[in-house]
């Protein structure tokens, strides 16, 4: 009777399974196969041997660390800041009575606008050419500082609009996020704590952080993720030659490998993305390890 | 501490426009004597919670005076107040231990006030002492049952040792036998502490059973005060005999003559003093006396065994409710082919309202009509 029921059971899962197989298990497998095989040749899909030359190949490439430098930088800048400027926002907008659904609906537009048309936006906010100043640049040269090319400039200049391009772009979900966490804490917990003369520092840390700390680690490893896999919003600053602008991120460079001007290297391309991998995996270990010991699921 | 409620009134403003606003409590005016339990009776919605939030300080009155002692503290903000509180759903932090739960209003001295963690767990140990949940300290509240909750809830509220302790509904999420057993615990607590208490419930037998005051409200009014005893034997109107008292008050409509009170066409009892006219006449359960030369006539309708005593259940056609509920001891069983009882009534048992007002129509020997 059990076995029956199991028989039956795979039978119910099996076109689900199928999908998965076919699309998931399957392409991970064959990235794995493709990281590991020597002097693969896309033309006779022929490759000279297994071996760990490709790893060795994209680790010592320039470009791939000028990708991992960007990629960690962008990480460790944007999601911090832009978890915790969410949770300001949020608590702000928790804390008005009055045209509350106006601002919450102002602070999530930036999520329902189009990637590229933002970019266009932005070059125009902190672009310099020979003949006009963006805004951003009139702004610095009133209050008698140097303008500076941000989008051609400096590394600096262009990692700084870059950084506050991705804490704009991925801030209207947090802010939404938090503020529905806010919301759903019960207010007579805050009623307890006003009773017994608790200052609202304490009340945030001790009470609110901990209430909603399940969805300020959620967006944590999310926005840990979504950094990490960052690139369209690079393209849309700076274009398609990320290299040449030096401003390239670790999946950019597996698009390149793959289809860029340099492209027609998968086994490159492959190395790169299962380092990604594992990064993104040690990471997210490390992050559920701290959750483990922070955040409270009721 | 002495607690004076001087002319409170709370309106709360309407939710949509310019109307007139919802009365939770009008002109209510109550002097807490220390060191008491008084319990603030009254249904649903009659504004018993209200009340107890603009004495914690978490409502503001719309007009009139709170007093702490001599200290008005009206406009005080509630962490200055120095108040305890259990609510109703006891609001613990689920993600700290009781023992975080118990300490946590001790974080919040400041300056001279501020204690060591020494201090801090001396004080908690003792407060879970007296609750009895020493052996709980380590959980989360979610651990725990619906009466530990409370208890960690009480000792959360009296650690930091508060003027005045109040409780919202403490007993309504208990089951029936823990609320008995804890209703004693309160008492005991609120003895052993001394502190000023006041709860708010809208069972009026736990009402009844351990405070040393009772208020009964209704509609944002204070009804009457007084001890529990006397509000029940003395009810001021209809709607505190009828709320007071289990098997509820036996509601009929009469008519005096003559300083005789009817009820149909019996002759039911004396009633020096009243004036002749129509009358609600409230009998307790236990004012009947089975007798076969009583002047109340009731159809028969079934006898519940109580064990000590028995309830007569019968019929009456002036009666408000389908049933008059009789107590008699049950040496006094009636006989089974009995279908017509008669009952005698005692006097003090017997209380009558005006019918338009509800207000006690007072009635006795020595007593006159006015005018």
């Amino acid at each position: 009777m059990i076995e029956k029921n199991n028989l039956k059971a795979w039978l119910y899962l099996l076109p689900a399974l199928l999908f998965m197989i076919v699309f998931m298990v399957y392409p991970i497998v064959d990235v794995f196969v493709y990281s590991m095989e020597e002097g693969y040749n896309f033309v006779s899909q022929r490759s000279s041997g297994l071996g760990l030359y490709n790893f060795s190949y994209v680790l010592h490439d320039t470009y791939f660390l000028q990708a991992v430098k960007n990629t960690f930088i962008m990480v460790i800048i944007t999601v911090p800041i832009s978890t915790g400027f969410a949770l300001l926002i949020a608590l702000a907008l928790n804390s008005i009575q009055k045209l509350r659904e106006l601002f919450q609906t102002i602070y999530f537009l930036p999520y329902v606008t189009n990637t590229l048309a933002v970019g266009l936006v932005f070059m125009v906010l902190f672009k310099k050419t020979a003949y006009s100043d963006g805004l951003v640049n009139l702004l610095i040269t009133f209050f008698g500082g140097e303008s500076v090319d941000f989008i051609d400039g400096p590394y600096w200049a262009k990692m700084f609009v870059m950084c506050f391009y991705i804490i704009w772009i991925v801030l209207p979900f947090k802010v939404l996020l938090l503020t529905s966490a806010l919301a759903s804490v019960n207010k007579m917990y805050y009623n307890a704590a006003k009773v017994d003369g608790t200052g609202s520092f304490r009340v945030f840390t001790k009470i609110t952080l901990p209430m909603i700390s399940p969805t300020v680690f959620y967006l944590v490893i999310t926005g840990f993720i979504g950094a990490f896999k960052e690139y369209s919003d690079a393209v849309a600053l700076f274009g398609t030659d990320l290299n040449a602008a030096g401003m390239n991120t670790i999946v950019g460079y597996v698009y390149d490998m793959l289809y860029g001007d340099s492209g027609g290297y998968p086994s490159f391309a492959s190395a790169a993305a299962i380092i990604l991998f594992v990064i993104v995996l040690t990471i997210t270990c490390i992050n559920l390890l701290v959750s483990k010991k922070h955040v409270y699921y009721s | 501490m002495k607690v004076v409620l001087d002319g409170l009134t709370k309106i709360f403003p309407p939710r949509i426009g310019k109307g007139k606003g919802v009365t939770a409590v009008k002109d209510f005016t109550f002097v807490i004597p220390d060191g008491t339990l008084v319990a603030l009776l009254g249904p649903s919605g009659c504004g018993k919670s209200t009340m107890l939030n603009m004495i914690c300080g978490l409502e503001k009155p719309t007009e009139g005076k709170i007093f702490f002692g001599n200290d008005d503290v009206t406009d005080l903000p509630s962490e200055l107040r120095g108040v305890g509180m259990v609510f109703q759903n006891y609001a613990l932090y689920p993600h700290m231990t009781v023992y975080n739960n118990i300490i946590f209003p001790l974080g919040n001295l400041k300056g001279e006030e501020k204690l060591t963690k020494e201090q801090m767990k001396e004080k908690a140990d003792k407060v879970a002492s007296l609750v009895q949940i020493e052996e709980l300290m380590a959980r989360k509240p979610g651990e725990l049952s619906g009466g530990q909750q409370q208890r960690v809830a009480i000792a959360r509220a009296l650690v930091k040792t508060p003027r005045l302790l109040l409780m919202d509904e403490p007993l309504s999420n208990l089951d029936a036998r823990l609320r008995l057993q804890t209703r004693e615990e309160i008492r005991r607590i609120q003895r052993e502490t001394g502190v000023t208490t006041i709860f708010v419930t809208h069972d009026q037998e736990e009402a009844m059973s351990i405070s040393d005051v009772i208020v009964v409200m209704k509609d944002g009014e204070l009804h009457q005060c007084g001890k529990p005893q006397e509000v029940y034997d003395d009810p001021s109107n209809l709607f505190v005999a009828k709320f007071l008292g289990t098997p509820a008050i036996n509601i009929f409509e009469g008519r005096v003559e003559k300083e005789k009170l009817m009820i149909g066409d019996d002759t039911v009892l004396d009633v020096q003093g009243a004036r002749d006219g129509a009358v609600i006449v409230g009998i307790r359960p236990e004012g009947f006396i089975y007798d076969k030369d009583g002047g109340l006539k009731c159809a028969l309708d079934r006898v519940e065994v109580m064990g000590r005593d028995i309830s007569i259940v019968s019929k009456n056609p002036a009666c408000e409710a389908p049933v008059v509920r009789s107590i008699i001891d049950s040496d006094e069983r009636p006989a089974d082919d009995v279908t017509t009882v008669s009952f005698k009534l005692r006097p003090n048992k017997v209380h009558l309202f005006e019918p338009e007002t509800g207000a006690r129509i007072r009635f006795g020997k020595g007593r006159r009509i006015d005018g």
